[in-house]
């Protein structure tokens, strides 16, 4: 039998940063990972030089990756790691800088992900972003992947039996969470009137059911408790993570993600099961994924989301407290930064220190990431439970 | 039941002509395996010489073994729709100008899951049949009809779009005079078109085929000389913005090779009416066509071109003649690429000897004309883009493909 996979023990997330985010901006990706860090350096009180490990994510930074953007920032790192892992960039991002951080290869590392949306970003994005797309999608309407989330959307709800209104009760719940925080795209409330009589964009799916492209970026650090402690900065543990890449390739469609592959190791290693979480931050392009993340994460059966999002209220201060900031769907999809969107928030909750609504008494965060539909389905999925840094 | 398009109306001359636009046509090699058998009008997925694994999109190696051996293999063209969605918005200005559009996931017999354009009858959870078509940007694509046919299937909205019907569009038959343009005329009437524009060439040569033609139903005979460059530019200034298909079918064909018969005469005949005379059509009716190719659900569509098999390999009993084709099949290459900024087809039919005059020594099998004919239609149909006609072309293409130094050497009437 294999060894057990060794714990996070000493290790902390702190100094959650969000960029505020436009619709449009005429800044570059490296702008986001700038102004990122400047706000990671003020948040941690630490000096530039201090952060020698750098973890970034970004579709927007061509023709550079992140190296370029080392020198671009006048940086130094003994360690660097670019995730092009889109949506489930966070999670990956946390487990490798906390890997790096526990061997000693680095003592601070900034995890940043940020991209800047021009007008004609996001078609230009989507238009060249794989292989298999531009072979076996792109050319079929154009879509997007508002097209291939109507797909799983439309296999869902002929498979589960799932109603349109399911959809609307997290993306109205969601939209509350919203109200209270700053950078959030959309200010008002939704109704479900509203949300089921919105223009048609790619059947089943309308328009709020779609995340809507904007620029921004979303950070934190990595660092030993210990030096938390030091730099006297809160800061939230962590507790276990998983992440795996291309589960159930023989699905004709995908039905669910590689978190049910790996659910029983993440709780394992947290030590604690679905009913400890007190609030979950899920990927939330569009809700079909979050329906199942709510499954394959263990909180109800295959196919039963639907029913469960019915009998649970998921504003930040009902039975089910999430995506508490609003989630992608209310606040804008910030390219890869909102791969790192519940990450940050479950550290603001950790730490008590939320833009928005803050749920009390919140001891234990599930943060699960998802990314990269490079032909029918999407790839990346990855996860981490943190927990208050008294837990 | 697919619904019925209106017929063309006559179009409002202060209405602004779409200009054309084409999906996206950024492949990868791998993927162009896929244009080259929609090509060929064959349903074929790359498959695994060691293991047999079907895959789809294409790759470079096997994602079962990891082999390297990929193949192009024929497999069963049916499956289950799974899924589908109705865009009605689109980041591309080719479907932006089509919306709605529908698609679907496909899970085919044959292993992969494929996203296919859908016919307007399928429906989630039904089977299905696929095939590959190729688009207006001249790639591949995979498509879905319901497997049971359902009337009207030629009316599809979105299908027209990768096959060109002749239903309710106007074609020129660049020469009626031949056994050929008389099957072209009415294969093309059959099959509704909704103008049959009849060219003929040297009004002292009387034609009993003519004479024939000029009596199909909706049919409109036209002087044409495609050896003569007025005449061309003539035609082509009164109907060549009317044109929606083109048939260039006139062939000159004698005896004779390179020394046995160096006869300069014969061998300019040839090149004029072969090669320069698709030169000309296409510099005087191709702007048009290029730019009527998304001119409302019947513009331009398509351009066939009626060549000899031996365009592929000399026959010496031909010599000349199939060097004219060559030229002829290196043109049409050209005016494929140049067609298709404006989504027009470019479709080369490759024949053997067919039953007429001029095939008076060539031995047995000569196709029927009207075959040849019935066999252009049902390709536009099918959106095919090279047609090889009778076993004559199929036995060339294929040893061809094996040997081509035998079947050089082989070639003879």
């Amino acid at each position: 039998m294999a060894d057990a996979r060794r714990g996070y023990a000493g290790i902390a997330v702190a100094a959650p940063v969000t960029v505020a985010y436009a619709r449009y901006s005429i800044r570059s990706g490296h702008w986001f990972c700038g102004r990122a860090l400047a706000g990671l350096i003020e948040a941690a009180g630490v000096e530039k030089a201090d952060i020698d490990g750098f973890c970034v994510s970004s579709f927007t930074l061509h023709p550079d990756s992140a190296v370029g953007l080392m020198q671009h920032l006048g940086v130094s790192p003994r360690w660097l790691d670019h995730i092009p892992m889109g949506g489930a960039s966070g999670a990956v991002a946390l487990r490798r800088a906390a890997r790096a951080v526990q061997a000693g290869d680095a003592e601070i590392v900034a995890l940043i992900g940020a991209d800047t949306n021009h007008v004609d970003t996001f078609r230009q994005t989507v238009a060249t972003f794989s292989q298999f797309a531009n072979d076996a999608v792109y050319p079929y309407g154009a879509g997007g992947p508002n097209a291939s989330f109507a797909f799983l959307t439309d296999r869902y709800m002929r498979e589960y039996g799932a109603r349109r209104e399911d959809f609307g009760r997290l993306c109205i719940a969601q939209r509350e969470n919203a109200l209270p925080v700053p950078h959030a795209m959309m200010k008002r409330p939704l109704t479900m009137e509203q949300y089921l009589n919105a223009r048609p964009i790619a059947e089943p799916l309308r328009l709020f059911d779609c995340v809507m492209p904007c620029a921004g970026a979303e950070a934190c650090l990595v660092m030993t408790e210990d030096r938390a402690r030091a730099l006297g900065i809160p800061f939230a543990s962590v507790l276990g993570t998983i992440e795996r890449h291309n589960a159930f390739p023989d699905d004709p469609i995908q039905y669910r993600g590689g978190w049910a592959v790996d659910i029983g190791e993440l709780y394992d290693q947290a030590g604690i099961g679905p009913d400890d979480i007190d609030l979950f931050q899920a990927y939330d392009d569009y809700p079909v994924i979050c329906f199942m993340q709510i499954e394959d994460l263990g909180f109800c059966a295959k196919g039963e989301a639907p029913g469960f999002v019915r009998e649970r209220d998921l504003t930040a201060g009902g039975d089910f407290p999430f995506n508490t900031s609003g989630g992608q769907l209310s606040a804008g999809q910030a390219g890869a930064g909102g791969g790192f969107v519940g990450l940050v928030e479950t550290l603001r909750q950790l730490t008590g220190r939320t833009h928005g609504h803050r749920v009390e008494g919140a001891r234990h965060g599930l943060v699960s990431c998802f990314g990269m539909i490079v032909y029918d389905r999407g790839l990346c999925t990855s996860a981490a439970i943190l927990g208050r840094s008294d837990t | 039941m697919t619904t019925k398009l209106p017929p063309p109306v006559r179009k409002d001359p202060t209405r602004r002509t779409r200009l054309p636009t084409r999906p996206p046509g950024n492949r990868s090699r791998e993927a162009h395996g896929l244009t080259a058998m929609a090509a060929a009008g064959r349903f074929a997925l790359q498959t695994c010489a060691d293991c047999g694994t079907v895959q789809y999109p294409p790759r470079q190696v096997c994602g079962r073994c990891l082999g390297d051996r990929l193949e192009w293999r024929d497999v069963a063209p049916g499956g289950r729709l799974l899924a589908e969605t109705t865009l009605a918005h689109s980041n591309d200005l080719f479907f932006r100008d089509r919306l709605p559009w529908r698609l679907g996931v496909v899970e085919a017999d044959a292993g992969p899951s494929m996203v296919a354009h859908l016919a307007e009858d399928c429906a989630a959870g039904e089977r299905v049949r696929l095939a590959l078509s190729i688009d207006r940007a001249g790639n591949a694509v995979v498509t879905a009809r319901p497997e049971t046919p359902t009337p009207n299937p030629e009316d599809d909205r979105q299908l027209r779009e990768m096959a060109f019907d002749p239903k309710d569009r106007r074609v020129l038959i660049v020469d009626g005079k031949t056994e050929l343009g008389l099957a072209l005329v009415r294969a093309f009437a059959d099959a509704g078109a909704r103008r049959i524009y009849v060219g003929h060439a040297q009004p002292w040569r009387k034609s009993a085929q003519l004479e024939a033609a000029r009596a199909v139903k909706r049919a409109t005979l036209f002087p044409l000389d495609v050896t003569d460059t007025d005449s061309v530019e003539e035609l082509a200034a009164t109907i060549g913005d009317k044109v929606e298909i083109m048939v260039n079918n006139a062939y000159h064909l004698r005896m004779g090779g390179a020394i046995g018969r160096c006869d300069l005469n014969t061998a300019h005949d040839e090149m004029e009416i072969h090669y320069h005379g698709l030169l000309r059509l296409a510099g005087h009716f191709g702007p048009a066509m290029r730019a009527r190719g998304a001119d409302g659900a019947h513009g331009a569509a398509a351009w066939v071109n009626v060549l000899s098999a031996y365009a592929w390999v000399n026959n010496p009993a031909l010599g000349t003649y199939s060097a004219s084709q060559a030229a002829a099949l290196s043109l049409s290459q050209c005016l494929r690429a140049e067609l298709a900024e404006g989504g027009v087809r470019t479709v080369n039919a490759f024949i053997g000897p067919i039953e007429d005059e001029w095939h008076q020594l060539a031995p047995p099998p000569k196709l029927d004309p009207a075959t040849v004919a019935r066999r252009i239609v049902a390709g536009l149909k099918a959106g095919a883009e090279d047609l090889p006609i009778g076993a004559v072309a199929e036995e060339i293409l294929a040893r061809r493909a094996e040997n081509p130094k035998e079947i050089e050497r082989a070639m003879k009437l």
